[in-house]
């Protein structure tokens, strides 16, 4: 085990420490008189010390230290929280957190931040607290109060010259050799201070035939020059003066060093020398003294305790498990192929084969997801950072906020959690900003003065939802479309329905605050968010109403490696495309089919008009225009709204596993990755998104409202 | 084959620090994650001395001593202390329930082998 995979663990182990530090801090913020809770927090932050003192982490444990003796205070009770010293606790927990990611990335922490808060914190503690905190600085790693029963060898040499005898008279109780102590390592700390003689009472040792190997029956007698305080000899002795008869006297009479140690002339009467160990033997040997057999049937008899408190769990390198979930998905694609070659074989119905291809299928169906879950981890510690992002929010815009998380429970493959952190932040950062009112504002309308985020996770029909939704004024639309106009990128003549008002704030380039404030950054819009969850397979939609507020939905794939799909063809290609983006797949009817312009087709969705785009076309597969005999798959698109792709047909609609494209071959304009299908033939996937920006010039259409998007597949 | 050392701790690293430490000392160890597994550990074999923390789900480090002290064979096995708090009171209910001497974290590898080696002899 090599040090830095302790070391690792120990940086898991924080993350975990961090986690329950936030989830306490929250607890404390709704009843900070519960003892439990505040104990928790004292002991997540304890442990972090306790750990990155293990680490030589010096800095990490100061400031922990500094933070877990003001909670003590407040577990004491000396010190009552209110909301002041309840922001201080929460901005010590976010120091402690950058604290402790800057150690992991052996990096310099932001010293001025950690600097303030210290003081902050320093404030709290009286007087005798500062003391002890300066003495903790001068030796943060010492081993302050090491056993002291046992390690006198630190303790300075004898400086003084004056050496004064020590009689002392030990006599164990059978509970000292019972808890383990040892006379003779005693003996060995109390010679590290000088010159010792022991001499070994043996009066009260029975008969060999009545020795009880448990009961205590030697008295010591010794004797000790030193020039040490008595204090020190008692520390020695301080883990058993409850379990000996102790006597300790100093004779007054200094003794001159001499040149011939003591110990000789007592040698010299037959007493054993201090170092003769066998004179010390019977410690030992009743140290390793077996159970009586009375002893043992107990032991055999006593209920085995099971297991309890938090489940057992197994960390496991990343990689490993993308190695399994790379083989699974060779499974996946094997099983299908050999369903193929059954199939070609044209078995009876009845064929045992068949029923048995049908079990190993939901078998690796079912390994398929078991390893998929492994992946999958709750989205709790993504939401708990965004309760920082609102307290930072909140704290420079002078706006009150709570945040409301739902369903932190709901597990998200791994990667999805991680890329989904910067969109979240930036998203929650702006519902703060723009979202939420001023609180004088809300005051006026009647609202709580405290604003509310609710960031929410849910698993639904195959995806993930997470929303974030404010209680704010809503989305401006008059003035996100003045702004658009503003910046071209719509025409003043363009009128809009609600949605396609909102979908403006997708645009590149669009920035909605009148005056870009410093929190929600310059530059960084909306569309870096919509790109960010497009590119994991996921989309974003906005709902808002005046007064009410506004929600952002982003919809996920479940998991990164395999996705449902339609087989579909065109051009003689056999291609993928993912079902999550597909509306509605219609065949159409040439009624509805519209021409615009020399080359532009529309098609009326009920009453509404959409441009139809040919994929085949599109991805170079063939000049000629399409006939319309194919079958139209209405998407979304981020540019340009509903939009119907004209593909050959739908031959089958299955799960897929995704190989990506770009790692193995190169990007290709509109299509996502490939797959293998059961003939063994590699399918592209395609990307709606892209196909889309493929088409040479995009038609424009009057505005017409949106068909409502429900899944009506042909 | 003697016997190993227990180590008790729920923090997987200090755990796991403490007992490679004190197998590249040349000691064998087993390790437990609190107070409760430990006991079983020391039920099905008594160990030749544990280290244990304070802090721990389940069972705490003074809970477990007093257990352990109440089963058959404990009697003479050191157990030593652990616990980031260089409390008094603390360091009292320890040594009441039985360890045998108590080493305030952080320490380092030295400062453990130091110890343990006095208590081993």
């Amino acid at each position: 085990m090599s040090n830095s995979s302790i070391r690792d663990t120990f940086f898991e182990e924080c993350e975990e420490l961090l986690e329950a530090l936030v989830e306490g801090l929250a607890a404390m913020e709704e009843n900070a008189s519960d003892m439990e809770v505040v104990n928790a927090v004292f002991r997540a932050v304890h442990s972090i010390k306790g750990g990155a003192g293990a680490f030589a982490l010096d800095r990490l444990v100061n400031f922990a230290h500094t933070f877990e003796t003001v909670m003590d205070k407040v577990r004491s009770k000396q010190l009552a929280v209110n909301e002041e010293l309840m922001l201080l606790f929460h901005r010590s927990g976010d120091q402690l957190a950058d604290l402790v990611e800057a150690a992991r990335d052996e990096r310099e922490p932001n010293a001025e931040s950690e600097a303030a808060i210290l003081k902050e914190l320093s404030a709290y503690l009286g007087d005798v607290e500062s003391e002890e905190e300066i003495a903790f600085d001068a030796a943060p790693l010492a081993f302050d109060a090491a056993p002291l029963a046992l390690d006198i060898g630190e303790h300075d040499p004898p400086t003084g010259t004056e050496l004064r005898r020590f009689d002392i008279r030990f006599c164990p109780t059978p509970a000292l050799y019972a808890n383990g102590h040892e006379p003779l390592l005693l003996f060995d700390a109390l010679a590290e201070l000088g010159p010792l003689s022991v001499t070994a009472d043996l009066s009260r040792l029975p008969e060999f035939d009545r020795f009880d190997p448990e009961d205590a029956v030697i008295n010591w007698r010794l004797t000790l020059l030193t020039s040490e305080d008595e204090t020190v000899l008692h520390e020695v002795f301080e883990f058993v003066d409850a379990l000996c008869d102790l006597e300790i006297a100093v004779s007054d009479e200094p003794v001159v060093a001499v040149d011939e140690p003591p110990l000789d002339s007592r040698a010299s009467q037959g007493l054993p020398a201090p170092t003769d160990r066998a004179a010390l033997a019977e410690p030992k040997a009743q140290e390793d003294t077996t159970p009586p057999p009375s002893a043992k049937t107990a032991t055999a008899s006593a209920p085995r305790d099971e297991p309890r408190g938090p489940r057992p769990t197994l960390r496991v390198d990343l990689d490993r498990v993308d190695r399994l979930i790379n083989t699974v998905g060779e499974l996946i694609i094997n099983q299908a192929m050999i369903s193929q070659r059954i199939e070609e074989l044209e078995l009876p119905a009845v064929a045992h084969l068949t029923n048995e291809l049908e079990a190993y299928k939901l078998l690796a169906r079912d390994i398929q997801e078991g390893v998929m879950a492994i992946r999958a981890q709750p989205v709790k510690p993504l939401f708990q950072r965004m309760s920082r992002i609102v307290r930072e929010a909140a704290e420079v815009t002078g706006k009150k906020v709570k945040l409301v998380t739902v369903g932190d429970s709901t597990e998200v493959d791994k990667t999805v959690i991680e890329r989904l952190a910067d969109p979240l932040t930036h998203m929650v950062r702006n519902a703060v900003d723009h979202g939420l009112e001023r609180p004088e504002k809300r005051a006026e309308l009647g609202k709580d003065t405290t604003g509310a985020i609710r960031l929410s996770a849910s698993h639904r029909s195959g995806s993930v939802f997470i929303e974030i939704a404010d209680d704010g004024a809503g989305l401006n639309r008059a003035r996100i479309l003045e702004k658009a106009i503003e910046k071209g990128l719509v025409s003043p003549e363009a009128e809009l329905s609600e949605q396609e008002v909102d979908n403006l704030l997708f645009l590149p380039g669009f920035s909605t605050a009148a005056e870009v404030s410093n929190l929600s950054g310059r530059g960084v819009g909306m569309d870096v968010v919509k790109n960010a969850v497009a590119a994991l397979g996921g989309r974003v939609s906005i709902t808002s109403s005046p007064g009410a507020g506004t929600t952002f939905t982003i919809v996920l794939p479940l998991t990164l490696a395999v996705m449902d799909g339609f087989v579909i063809s065109i051009a003689d290609q056999t291609m993928v495309i993912p079902i999550a983006s597909i509306i509605e797949t219609i065949r159409p009817n040439p009624r509805d089919l519209h021409c615009i312009g020399t080359d532009g087709e529309v098609i009326s969705v009920r009453g509404a008009y959409v441009p139809i785009v040919d994929v085949a076309r599109n991805l170079g597969l063939s000049s000629e225009r399409a006939d319309s005999s194919g079958v139209l798959l209405l998407v979304s698109t981020e540019g340009q709204g509903l939009t119907a792709l004209r593909v050959g047909a739908i031959h089958d609609q299955r799960q897929v596993v995704i190989k990506s494209l770009e790692s193995n071959y190169g990007a290709i304009a509109g299509v996502s990755a490939a797959t293998i299908l059961g003939d063994g033939k590699i399918a592209l996937i395609l990307d709606p998104d892209e196909l889309v920006k493929l088409t040479p010039a995009a038609i424009f259409l009057p505005p017409a409202s949106p068909p409502r998007p429900e899944l009506r597949h042909a | 084959m003697p016997r190993p050392i227990l180590v008790v701790d729920d923090s997987d690293s200090v755990r796991r620090l403490i007992s490679s430490t004190l197998r590249l000392a040349g000691y064998d160890t087993v390790e437990a994650p609190d107070g409760q597994a430990a006991l079983g550990l020391a039920r099905s074999a008594v160990p030749r001395a544990v280290i244990t923390d304070q802090n721990m789900p389940n069972l705490d480090g003074i809970g477990f001593i007093r257990a352990f002290r109440k089963m058959p064979g404990s009697a003479g096995v050191p157990v030593i202390f652990l616990s980031t708090e260089n409390a008094a009171a603390l360091k009292q209910t320890a040594r009441e329930a039985g360890a045998i001497g108590w080493m305030t974290k952080p320490f380092d590898d030295k400062k453990l082998l130091s110890v343990v080696k006095k208590v081993l002899g």
